[in-house]
C-alpha cells in the first residue's frame, strides 16, 4: 500500500484525507475534488470516486456543502456531458439533508448540470430523480424538489409534462408549508417555461391556491411570484387574473402581506399596463402609503420614487404627491427617513417648476427634522436635487442643518456628516464651502472620538483631492499644521495621520518644503507614541520624496529614533530604515 | 377569530376515569439518597409524534429517550402504524442519548451569573432521520440536532497501512497537527502535477468498512444577546420556520434559520420602572394558526395576539380574564393570581392555564372567563402565610393536556399530580403520586368531588369541597414538589418529574 511514488505524495495525502477525522482537512480535500478526479482519470471517477461520494453523505454541513459545490462544475472530469448523469446520485442525496443551505446549494448545482445535460438523458435520469424527491418521504426532499421542474419542464415528453404540472399542484398543497413556500417561491420560474394554454390554466389555479394559503408566510412569497407571472402573461390576461390578486394582497390581514406588496408593487406597473396601473395599482398604492402599520409605510415610502418613474409627472403630482407631503410628517421617524432617502430622486421626475412648489417645501421640512438620519438621507441624495433646480433655493436651509448633524451628540451622525463633506463641497462650490464649512473640518480632527478624527484625516485628503493642493496650500494645510503644537498627544497623532494621508495629493515638492519639517520637529516628542508614529509616517513618505531628501532628512532622524530608550520607537525606526534600505536597492 | 370551529365531538356520556398504571421510571432515587441539585429535572417535552420524550436538568443536560414499544425497526414504522396494536400496549420509552446543552456562565458587563439550568425544551420538525430541538436557560436559545453518524472506520489508505484500524489514520494524523493542511509542504497539486489521461492507477480512495452508527449532538445555532431579563418560554410556531421566546418584559420573533437578529413583537416595559405592575409568564403560539400567540401575566390574565395587526403587537386581539369575585381580596390575591404556565389544545380552541390555587380552561371564543375551573390547592388557602414566609408559593407549577383535550393534568407538592376530567358532565378528579405505586396517596385525596350545581355560572368547580381531608397538612411536603410534566401526544400516557426522576404512567 505505501508504494506511493515520491512526486504522488501530495495527491494521495490529498485522497486520504477525505476520510480524515480532522475537518478542516476533509474541507481542504473536498475543494481539491477536481484535482482528485484528475489524478483518478475519467473513468475511474466516475466508477470510483463518485460511488465513493454519494456514500459520504453523513458527513458534516460544511464538508456536504462544499461537495455540493464542487459537483456542480463536476462535468468535465467525468468525461463531458455524456455521462453527466452520474453526478446525479451524490446531489440527489444532498438534496434531501437536513441543512437548508446543503439542499439549496445541491439544486443549484443539479439545475446547472440539468441545463447541459442532453436531452434524452434529461428524460432518463434527471426526471426520475425529479419524480423521486417530490414524493419523498421528508418534506426536505420535497423542499428541494420544487426547484428543479424548470429545468426538467421543457426536455419532457407532452405526457411527462402533464405529469410534472399535476405533481408541482400537489407540492403546492402539501401538507409542510415548508413545501408550499418552496412551491411558492419557484413558481415564477417554473411558470417561464410552461406553454402559454397551461399557464392560464394549470399555473394560474396553483398560484390561486397559494394566494389563499392559511400561512402568511406563504402568501408572502406568493406576493413575489405576482411581478414574475404578470411579466409571463398577456396584459389583458395579467388584468384579469394578477391584478385582481394583488389589490386583495394589498388589503391582506397581515401587515406582512401588505409590507411585501408594497414592496412589489411597482414592478407590476408595466406588467398591468398604464389603463389599469391608474385606476387600480395607483389607489391600492395611495392605500399603502396611507396605511395603518409603520412598517408597510416604511416599505411604500422607499418605492415612492421608483412607482413614480413609471407614472406620468401628472398622475404623480396628483396622487403621490398629497401622501408624500403627508409621509413627511409621520409619526414614525423611520417612515419619515424611508422617505428622506429617496424622496430627492424625484426631482427629476416632477421637472423644476413642480420641484420647486411641491418638493422644496417637503425638503425643507425633512432638513429640520428632530431624527438625524432623516436629515443625512436628504443630504446625501443633494446631487439629484442640484442638477434640477440648483442648490441656491437649498443652501439656506442646508447650512443650519450640517452644522447641527456635525455637532450630533452621537458619534455615529457626526461620522455620517464627515462621509457627505467631499460630496457637499462638490455640490455648494468651493465658495461656500470656505465660508462656512472649512471651520467645521478643522473642528472634527480634534474630535473625542477616534473614528470621527480618523474620518476627519481622511476628509481632509479627499477635500484636496476634490479642489486641488493649490486651494489646500491656502484652506487647509496651514491650519491643519498649526494643531500639530496642540498640548493633548492624541491630537498631535491626528495630525501625523493626516500628514501622511495628505503628502501623496500634495506632491513632493509641497511635502518637502512644508510637511517634512513638521514631522521631523515631531521626532522630539516627548511622547513615545508621537515618535513611533513619526518614524510609521517617515517610512511612507520615502517613495514621495527625492532620494537626497531621504538621505539628508528622513535617514538621520530615523538612525536617531532607532537608538530612542522606548522599544516600540526603536522597533519602527529599524522598519522604517530597512524599508528604505529595500528602496534604495530597488532605485540603483 | 374562529379557533377551531370543529367542536370536540363528546360521546354519549363522559369519558369513564382513567385508571392509571405505573409504566417507568428512570433515575430512580433509593432510600436515602440525596439528590443532586444539578441532577434535578428542570423541563420535559415530548415530541409531535410522542416517539421522543426530552428532559432538561439544572446541570444544563438534555436528555433523550425514544420508544420502544412501536418502533422497533425505522423501516417498519409505517407498516407498524398501520396495524391494530395490541390493547395493552402502552408507550415504552429507553434511554437514547445525552448532551451537555447549557454552561454556567458569567456576563460580565452586568457581573451576573447565568445558570446553565434548562428552563423550556421544544421539538422542532424532524427532517431526514434527525431529531431537531430548542433547549433554553435564562438567556441563550440554542438549536441541536441529534443525528446516526456512522463511525468511520477507514482502510485502504494510499500510505502507510494504518496500525490501529478505526483510531482515525495515522497516515495523516502527521499533518492534521498542522493548521496548514498537508499539502503545504507538498505543493499545490492544481499547478505542479499534470496527469495521464487515464489518471494514476496506483492510487486508491479510502474505504469504509464499518457499518456502525452512533448519535451525535451538535449544537446548530445559538440565540444569544436578545434578553434582558429571563427566558420563561420558548415556542415554536406552526409555520416551521420562525419561533418565540418570551422573557418577563419583552417577546422576541426569531427565524430558526436566523440566529444573529430578532423581532421584538410584545414589550410590555413602561417607560419607568417603578411603574411595573405585570410581567409575562409563559407565552404559547397556537398549534395550526401561524398569526396568533397567547401570553400569560403574573396579574392572572391570558393575552392572545394577532401577528397580522401590527408589527409590535402591543396591543392584544384577545383578553381572557376572571372577573375578581368582590370582598375577597387579600394580600395573596395577586401573588396566587399569578399564572405560571399555559397552553393550547392540540385542537387549538382551548387553552389551559395554571394559577397557584387552580387549572382554569379557556374557550378562546369565549373571553368573559373560563369554561371550567378545576381547584389544585383549595387546601391550601389557609395556609397561604407560611407558604409565602418559605417562598413556595412562588412556585411556578406546569400544566398539559391530553392529545383528545378530555383531560388536563398539573403537579402539587408532596410529587403529587392532579388528572381532571374536562369534557362535558365528566366529574373525573385524580390524585396520583409520582412513585412506582401511583394510586397508594388516593384514599386521602378526594377523588368524587360533587359537581356545583349552579346552573347560572358555566363555570364547574370541582375537587374544592373536601379541603379537610388534609386538616392538618403535615404530610403535605412543600420540598418535593412536581413541577414539570407532560401529556403524551397521542396517548393517554404522562412523564413528570419528581427530582432526579422522571416517572411515566399510563392508562
Amino acid at each position: 500500500m505505501a508504494m506511493i511514488d515520491e512526486p504522488l505524495y501530495p495527491i494521495a495525502v490529498l485522497i486520504d484525507e477525505l476520510k480524515n477525522e480532522d475537518i478542516q482537512l476533509r474541507l481542504n480535500s473536498i475543494r481539491k475534488l477536481s484535482t482528485i478526479a484528475r489524478a483518478l482519470g475519467e473513468e475511474r471517477t466516475r466508477k470510483e470516486l463518485i460511488p465513493f461520494l454519494s456514500e459520504n453523505n453523513d458527513d458534516d454541513d460544511e464538508v456536504l456543502l462544499a461537495m455540493a459545490e464542487e459537483l456542480g462544475v463536476f462535468i468535465p472530469y467525468v468525461g463531458g456531458v455524456e455521462h453527466a448523469n452520474v453526478l446525479l446520485p451524490p446531489l440527489e442525496t444532498l438534496c434531501i439533508v437536513e441543512e437548508t443551505c446543503v439542499r439549496d446549494k445541491a439544486v443549484e448545482s443539479l439545475c446547472r448540470i440539468g441545463a447541459q445535460m442532453r436531452e434524452q438523458d434529461l428524460v432518463e435520469f434527471f426526471i426520475p430523480l425529479l419524480k423521486r424527491l417530490a414524493a419523498g418521504e421528508w418534506f426536505t426532499a420535497r423542499v428541494s424538489s420544487c426547484g428543479l421542474f424548470h429545468i426538467a419542464y421543457p426536455s419532457a415528453p407532452e405526457a411527462l409534462k402533464t405529469e410534472l404540472r399535476t405533481l408541482y399542484g400537489q407540492l403546492c398543497q402539501d401538507d409542510m408549508p415548508m413545501v408550499r413556500r418552496s412551491a411558492a417561491t419557484n413558481l415564477g420560474k417554473f411558470a417561464a417555461t410552461v406553454e402559454a394554454p397551461h399557464l392560464k390554466v394549470d399555473i394560474m389555479s396553483m398560484f390561486d391556491d397559494l394566494t389563499q394559503d392559511d400561512q402568511d408566510s406563504v402568501r408572502l412569497l406568493a406576493v413575489e411570484g405576482c411581478a414574475a407571472l404578470g411579466k409571463l402573461l398577456e396584459p389583458q390576461d395579467c388584468v384579469a387574473h394578477i391584478l385582481p390578486v394583488i389589490v386583495n394582497f394589498s388589503q391582506d390581514k397581515s401587515w406582512r402581506v401588505r409590507y411585501m406588496v408594497a414592496n412589489q408593487l411597482y414592478e407590476l406597473c408595466e406588467a398591468v399596463g398604464p389603463e389599469p396601473t391608474r385606476s387600480d395599482l395607483v389607489p391600492a398604492y395611495v392605500r399603502l402609503l396611507r396605511d395603518n402599520e409603520a412598517e408597510v409605510r416604511i416599505a411604500a415610502a422607499g418605492k415612492v420614487t421608483k412607482f413614480c418613474r413609471i407614472l406620468n409627472s401628472e398622475l404623480a403630482i396628483q396622487n403621490i404627491l398629497p401622501c408624500v407631503k403627508e409621509l413627511s410628517t409621520d409619526s414614525s421617524q423611520h417612515v419619515r427617513s424611508a422617505l428622506a432617502s429617496v424622496i430627492m430622486g424625484m426631482a427629476p421626475i416632477l421637472g423644476k417648476d413642480a420641484t420647486i412648489e411641491q418638493l422644496l417645501p417637503i425638503f425643507l421640512s425633512l432638513l429640520k427634522d428632530e431624527f438625524p438620519d432623516v436629515r443625512l438621507n436628504i443630504i446625501s441624495k443633494l446631487d439629484q436635487v442640484n442638477q434640477v433646480i440648483g442648490i441656491d433655493l437649498l443652501s439656506q436651509s442646508l447650512l443650519p442643518a450640517i452644522v447641527e448633524l456635525a455637532e450630533d451628540r452621537h458619534w455615529r451622525v457626526r461620522l455620517a456628516i464627515i462621509e457627505y463633506i467631499p460630496l457637499l463641497a462638490s455640490q455648494l462650490g468651493v465658495g461656500f464651502f470656505d465660508d462656512k464649512l472649512g471651520a467645521l473640518c478643522m473642528q472634527w480632527l480634534k474630535d473625542k472620538v477616534y473614528s470621527i478624527r480618523d474620518a476627519a484625516a481622511n476628509n481632509v485628503k479627499r477635500l484636496t483631492e476634490e479642489f486641488g493642493p493649490d486651494w489646500a496650500m491656502q484652506h487647509i494645510v496651514p491650519q491643519v499644521l498649526d494643531m500639530i503644537n496642540n498640548p493633548h498627544y492624541l491630537y498631535r497623532m491626528t495630525i501625523l495621520h493626516a500628514v501622511s494621508l495628505l503628502a501623496p495629493v500634495m506632491g513632493k515638492d509641497i511635502t518637502c518644503s512644508k510637511l517634512l519639517p513638521v514631522v521631523i520637529n515631531a521626532s522630539k516628542d516627548s511622547v513615545p507614541n508621537i515618535k513611533f508614529n513619526v518614524a510609521k509616517v517617515l517610512q511612507s513618505l520615502i517613495p514621495i520624496v527625492d532620494q537626497s531628501v531621504v538621505e539628508k532628512t528622513i535617514r538621520p532622524c530615523l538612525v536617531e529614533l532607532s537608538e530612542d530608550p522606548d522599544v516600540d520607537v526603536r522597533y519602527f525606526a529599524t522598519q522604517a530604515l530597512q524599508s528604505s534600505d529595500q528602496q534604495m536597492m530597488m532605485s540603483s | 377569530m374562529n379557533g377551531g370551529d370543529e367542536v370536540v365531538t363528546a360521546p354519549a356520556g363522559p369519558p369513564q376515569p382513567l385508571d392509571w398504571k405505573f409504566s417507568q421510571v428512570f433515575g430512580e432515587r433509593t432510600a436515602g439518597e440525596e439528590v443532586q441539585e444539578v441532577d434535578i429535572i428542570s423541563a420535559i417535552e415530548f415530541d409531535k409524534t410522542g416517539d421522543h420524550l426530552a428532559t432538561g436538568d439544572r446541570g444544563g443536560r438534555v436528555v433523550l429517550f425514544e420508544r420502544t414499544d412501536t418502533k422497533d425497526h425505522d423501516a417498519l414504522r409505517r407498516d407498524l402504524e398501520r396495524m391494530d396494536h395490541p390493547i395493552n400496549r402502552h408507550p415504552e420509552f429507553r434511554y437514547k442519548t445525552e448532551f451537555q446543552s447549557h454552561e454556567p456562565e458569567f456576563d460580565y458587563l452586568k457581573s451576573l451569573e447565568i445558570e446553565e439550568k434548562i428552563n423550556k425544551i421544544r421539538w422542532c420538525q424532524t427532517a431526514n432521520g434527525a431529531l431537531f430541538l430548542l433547549s433554553t436557560n435564562d438567556k441563550t436559545i440554542k438549536f441541536w440536532k441529534v443525528q446516526e453518524k456512522k463511525v468511520k472506520k477507514i482502510s485502504e489508505m494510499n500510505l502507510d497501512p494504518p496500525k490501529a484500524v478505526g483510531n482515525g489514520c495515522v497516515a495523516s494524523s502527521s499533518n492534521s497537527n498542522s493548521p496548514t493542511p498537508g499539502l503545504a509542504n507538498g505543493g499545490s497539486p492544481d499547478n505542479d502535477f499534470s496527469f495521464p489521461p487515464g489518471g494514476l492507477p496506483s492510487l486508491r480512495l479510502p474505504v469504509v468498512t464499518s457499518q456502525e452508527t452512533n448519535l451525535v449532538a451538535r449544537c446548530r445555532r445559538v440565540y444569544a444577546h436578545a434578553h434582558d431579563y429571563h427566558i420563561n418560554s420558548i415556542s415554536n410556531n406552526s409555520d416551521g420556520e420562525t419561533f418565540i421566546s418570551a422573557d418577563d418584559l419583552r417577546i422576541n420573533l426569531w427565524n430558526l434559520e436566523i440566529s444573529n437578529q430578532s423581532f421584538n413583537i410584545v414589550d410590555v416595559k413602561p417607560a419607568n420602572m417603578e411603574d411595573l405592575t405585570e410581567v409575562i409568564t409563559s407565552a404559547e403560539f397556537h398549534p395550526t394558526h401561524c398569526n396568533m400567540l397567547a401570553y400569560s401575566s403574573s396579574k392572572g390574565s391570558i393575552r392572545l395576539i394577532d401577528l397580522r395587526q401590527s408589527a409590535l403587537c402591543d396591543s392584544h386581539a384577545k383578553l381572557f380574564e376572571e372577573p375578581e369575585a368582590p370582598g375577597s381580596r387579600s394580600f395573596f390575591t395577586e401573588i396566587i393570581a399569578s399564572i405560571s404556565d399555559i397552553k393550547f389544545a392540540k385542537d387549538g380552541r382551548y387553552m389551559l392555564s395554571r394559577d397557584y390555587m387552580t387549572l382554569k380552561l379557556w374557550d378562546i371564543n369565549m373571553d368573559s372567563g373560563p369554561v371550567s375551573t378545576f381547584q389544585v390547592h383549595e387546601y391550601l388557602r389557609p395556609k397561604l402565610c407560611d407558604l409565602y414566609e418559605n417562598d413556595s408559593i412562588f412556585d411556578k407549577f406546569e400544566c398539559c393536556l391530553s392529545g383528545d383535550g378530555l383531560r388536563v393534568a398539573t403537579g402539587s407538592y408532596s410529587n403529587l399530580f392532579r388528572v381532571f376530567g374536562c369534557a362535558p358532565g365528566s366529574t373525573e378528579a385524580t390524585t396520583l403520586e409520582a412513585s412506582k405505586n401511583p394510586v397508594r396517596r388516593q384514599v386521602q385525596m378526594p377523588s368524587r368531588p360533587s359537581r356545583s350545581l349552579s346552573s347560572i355560572t358555566r363555570v364547574v368547580r370541582r375537587g374544592a369541597e373536601t379541603s379537610g381531608v388534609d386538616a392538618n397538612g403535615n404530610s403535605f411536603d412543600f420540598t418535593t414538589k412536581l413541577l414539570h410534566l407532560a401529556w403524551h401526544p397521542t396517548e393517554n400516557s404522562i412523564a413528570c418529574a419528581a427530582a432526579n426522576s422522571l416517572y411515566m404512567y399510563y392508562a
